[in-house]
């Protein structure tokens, strides 16, 4: 049997105290200090674990909320001095895209490295935003698996990176052309770099280890590596119109390389091809106005190999903010994009020779499952990666202004511990949906649309037909 | 065995909880005379002044009516003497419930569990949908300014037959168009399992024993049970499948499609493992798909088996709701099933992988009158019963279900949600529920008594065939089948809704598709 894909993971506990959704609000004066009192009756034991926190208390800032939620002492309360509600630093966690529950169930994740499993139905909208208005499908009885009949532990998610020939050609047993040179990597994921606000000590080492530990590329602006090059197999240098040259010696250790897009391109691509023939190139495309079409352009010229995609931390198009503020325009979602360049690409008949990559707005191991679906090959992640050191996205990142989640005095092995954690949660997750949808090859996933159903498909299939048009269209 | 009956009474089942949740609470300042004033005015007997006390005891602030009764007479904020009363709206309601299930539908359901009557309009819970912002929590019923014709409740039917083909098989009909959702021996307790079989005993409908086995304690109820062959085929015998009239063959559950079935190793208790012949206190994993079958003629042969075994029983097929869901139920009506059961990808669970529950399979919404139709088409709509569930919350929603195109549906969640439950959604692990419901830990499952469950259960049933029946009154229907496939009494609140020639006005009562 091959070896199987597998990340090494550990459990690694939080720094900080937890932050739960609950909390009891407790009207201690009244109390008629039963001698049941239903603080002892505690299932989850959280009375004493708070009673013992607060005695141990070193921090003045950290607060311990970890209620589940059951509201059994607040309802079988002597006096009814109990009341449930919502912890507000729950609630302030994370901003409207990148929910509170986003962030919870990724420091969860990052500190089990186990798939988040809990009772009861799901909770949420009917349908939202972005990634949340599509479902993937599932197999059934007279499909039960696409790729023939396999376990779950023979899916693969492994991709190729670079340029793809369109056909091979044959001249009796010999093939006539040579195959391109590719980068495989065993999941559909790569490290993006962080965002420049974003800055802290050790960040990109810890990034590098994790890359290396899940068998990732992580891709690292030229201007702030250390000069380390043990690990140059897992980096991906960004080269930015004023980056910094890497050694040459450096870059032939390495397998992938980005650059920025400009009108010279194609002379870059040719220039770093010469330093290292068998260096995949990769043309990073930011989404403003004018990338979509840029992208969809890139994709017809034979040098380029790889086009990266990136849209806000939001998901949606660069520089939209202003206009979704305004009310004036909807801004397009990365969801959207993708299916958009995608589309386009094929029509030009060129898709399987090129690469798509895109990041921005993923922020769950759904959402890399949907942004494949919707036409990417892989998908970049970089603000989960700093969500799982326990980042609260305060946005509060500036010199001078003290970290809440004290970033800036994490340790090397926590921050490799959690990051790998999380990476391989959301593999896990990733094989589980593939498994419902009868996949054997996340390659085959990628653009296969009918594996999914969109909001907006299904409710003209449905309600459409009976009650005329959609208001908000 | 001999077949225990359970009596259709209603009677009040008070909350178990010393202080139940209340909408609104009544603040007492110290102020307060203790002149009793507020317990003589109040009708709603919130405050508590017991003979010979001097204190007020705490408020029964959950059968306070909250700001419609700031217009009576009987207001006690206003007659207190001292001012000392205020009336504010309770902030646990805020930590309360969800979008599917908002706090006001979990009061109302605890209400309706209570009395076994509708929620009384002054307390106004909305008792009809919750706040998902789509499916059944945006469409809305068309009513005529009045009835076509006045019909008393005596006149009208709400069951619904379970077996439509002329197989020779018994024409079972259940008296209300639901029946319980399976739920296994482990998932559960015993306590809530047995209640669930004593209220189907009631109201002559089903319940069903999900994939963990057959408890001997719900023998006495054998005639009102389906009983479930899961992919992991845990607790399956063939006594236990000679006992009971319809048993299900359960190959996805809409809170996991494509998933298979998890029982996390806290709760396979020393009863569980014996029950499911499993090595105690290690996860339990039912496989998907099943693998005995890759087609539907290998469905038809489980079938065959199935009917070979009990050659009574009736055959249901629980699936999930993918793009081909409609393909998935003809399928199964062609390979024999009598009852197809689509559980939508909103459905209640014990314990699923987050990123199943929210993200794989179609809501049910879509998927009932796609089925439906399709069925239609191919012209055997009337050999096979169709039954929807994931997601069915409210007697509205079944309404809802059944004007897309279904019979009947199937309920989990609403019923444990008439057993306390709070949707703390902690069923999963560990001990299990706090509440004692989803659980098996000896002590917990102590937290409630089967004769109090089950009259929970009788008086839910109830309230919710009491709206049905005023649903089917609006209409001047005479039956709950003649709602079928009724979409043109619906409307969806975020369409222009056209008055369409096409769609047919409540006037064409007695004409559906």
């Amino acid at each position: 049997m091959p070896e199987k894909y597998h990340i090494k993971t550990q459990p690694v506990p939080p720094r900080r105290p937890r932050i739960g959704k609950y909390g009891v609000v407790d009207w201690r004066e009244d109390c008629a200090r039963c001698h049941n009192c239903v603080k002892k009756a505690c299932v989850y034991d959280r009375y004493r674990q708070e009673a013992e926190y607060i005695r141990n208390l070193s921090d003045v800032d950290a607060l311990f909320f970890d209620c589940m939620g059951c509201f059994s002492c607040v309802q079988d309360c002597t006096k009814g001095l109990l009341c449930m509600s919502i912890n507000p630093a729950y609630e302030n966690l994370g901003n409207s895209y990148w929910t509170p529950y986003i962030i919870k169930t990724t420091w969860l994740q990052a500190e089990t490295a186990k798939i988040p499993v809990s009772g009861a139905g799901y909770q949420g909208p009917f349908a939202g935003y972005g990634f949340d208005s599509m479902w993937t499908d599932m197999s059934e009885i007279v499909r039960p698996t696409r790729d023939g009949i396999h376990g779950r532990e023979y899916i693969s998610t492994s991709v190729d990176i670079g340029r793809k020939l369109p056909y091979l050609d044959f001249d009796g047993d010999k093939a006539t052309a040579n195959p391109p040179h590719l980068v495989s990597i065993p999941m559909p994921l790569i490290i993006d770099m962080s965002s420049p606000a974003h800055t802290l000590p050790q960040l990109d080492a810890i990034i590098t280890q994790t890359a290396v530990n899940t068998g990732l590329i992580a891709i690292i602006d030229s201007r702030h590596w250390s000069g380390d090059d043990k690990q140059l197999e897992h980096i991906a240098f960004y080269l930015g119109p004023d980056s910094t040259d890497i050694p040459k010696e450096a870059l032939r250790k390495t397998r992938l390389v980005e650059i920025a897009d400009s009108s010279k391109v194609i002379d870059r691509i040719k220039e770093l091809k010469k330093m290292h023939p068998k260096i995949v190139v990769a043309v990073r495309v930011e989404l403003t106005a004018a990338g979509v079409e840029r992208a969809i352009q890139l994709a017809e010229i034979e040098e380029v190999e790889v086009i990266h995609i990136v849209a806000d931390a939001n998901g949606n198009e660069i520089g939209s903010t202003s206009s979704l503020q305004a009310g004036t325009q909807k801004p397009q979602f990365i969801k959207d994009i993708i299916r958009h360049i995608h589309t386009a690409i094929i029509e030009k008949g060129n898709r399987d020779e090129i690469t798509l990559m895109a990041g921005g707005g993923v922020a769950l191991p759904e959402h890399l499952a949907k942004a494949i679906i919707c036409g990417a090959d892989l998908v970049t992640i970089n603000l989960p990666l700093l969500i799982a050191l326990e980042c609260h996205l305060c946005e509060s990142c500036k010199p001078g202004m003290p970290c809440p989640a004290k970033l800036e005095k994490i340790d090397f092995d926590y921050g490799v511990g959690r990051m790998t954690n999380l990476i391989a949660a959301w593999h896990d997750q990733l094989v589980e949906v593939m498994g419902a949808m009868g996949m054997r090859e996340v390659r085959r996933l990628r653009g296969d649309v009918g594996r999914a159903m969109f909001f907006e498909n299904l409710e003209e299939e449905t309600f459409g037909k009976l009650f005329g048009s959609r208001k908000n269209n | 065995m001999p077949q225990e009956e359970v009596s259709r009474v209603i009677k009040s089942a008070p909350p178990r909880y010393r202080n139940e949740i209340a909408k609104y609470i009544v603040h007492r300042n110290l102020n307060c005379k203790r002149c009793g004033k507020c317990a003589q005015v109040c009708l709603y007997k919130v405050h508590v002044l017991k003979p010979g006390y001097k204190y007020f005891g705490e408020p029964n602030n959950h059968l306070c009516i909250g700001p419609s009764c700031e217009k009576s007479s009987h207001y006690c904020v206003a007659k207190c003497p001292q001012g000392a009363l205020q009336l504010k709206e309770n902030p646990a309601c805020k930590a309360l419930g969800d979008y599917r299930w908002p706090a006001d539908l979990i009061l109302a359901t605890w209400k309706m569990a209570e009395t076994g009557d509708v929620p009384p309009k002054e307390y106004d819970y909305n008792y009809k949908c919750g706040n998902s912002g789509g499916g059944f929590d945006r469409l809305r019923f068309k009513f005529p300014d009045k009835p076509p014709v006045q019909l008393d409740e005596s006149q009208i039917d709400t069951s619904i037959s379970l077996n439509k083909r002329d197989d020779g098989r018994p024409k079972i009909k259940i008296d209300v168009p639901w029946y319980g959702g399976g739920m296994s021996f482990g998932s559960v307790s015993n306590v809530t399992q047995l209640s669930k079989a004593r209220a189907a005993v009631a109201w002559n409908t089903f319940t069903c024993t999900g994939e963990g086995g057959y408890m001997e304690r719900m023998r006495p109820y054998d005639d009102h049970v389906i009983t479930q062959v899961a992919t992991g085929l845990f607790g399956v015998r063939e006594e236990t499948i000679q006992r009971v009239p319809i048993v299900e063959f359960k190959y996805a559950q809409g809170a996991k499609p494509g998933l298979g079935g998890h029982l996390l190793g806290d709760k396979n208790t020393p009863a569980v493992a014996r029950m499911r012949e499993a090595v105690l206190g290690i996860s339990l994993f039912s496989p998907f798909p099943f693998h005995s079958v890759y087609s539907i003629e290998d469905h038809a042969k489980h079938i065959e088996w199935i009917k070979h075994v009990n050659r009574r029983a009736l055959i249901s097929t629980k699936v999930s709701t993918p793009t081909d869901v409609d393909m998935v139920a003809v399928g199964s009506y062609s390979a024999g099933t009598h009852i197809v059961h689509i559980d939508g990808g909103y459905g209640g669970t014990g314990a699923a992988p987050d990123i199943a529950k929210k993200n794989i399979a179609m809501p049910i919404e879509y998927a009932i009158g796609k089925v439906h139709n399709f069925l239609m088409d191919e012209g055997v709509r009337d050999k096979v019963t169709l039954i929807a569930s994931g997601g069915i919350r409210s007697a509205h929603d079944v309404a809802k279900a059944i004007a897309l195109g279904a019979d009947g549906v199937v309920i989990g969640t609403a019923e444990l949600v008439a057993l306390g439950c709070v949707r703390c959604s902690r069923c999963e692990s560990g001990r299990g529920c706090p509440r004692g419901i989803a659980t098996t830990d000896p002590e917990l499952s102590k937290k409630m008594t089967i004769e109090w469950g089950t009259q929970r259960l009788i008086n839910l049933y109830n309230a919710w065939r009491k709206i049905l029946i005023g649903i089917l009154q609006r209409f001047g229907m005479r039956s709950i089948a003649e709602l079928r496939g009724r979409t043109d009494l619906l409307m969806h609140l975020d369409y222009t809704n056209p008055p369409s020639p096409g769609l047919r006005r409540t006037s064409d009562v007695g004409t559906k598709r």
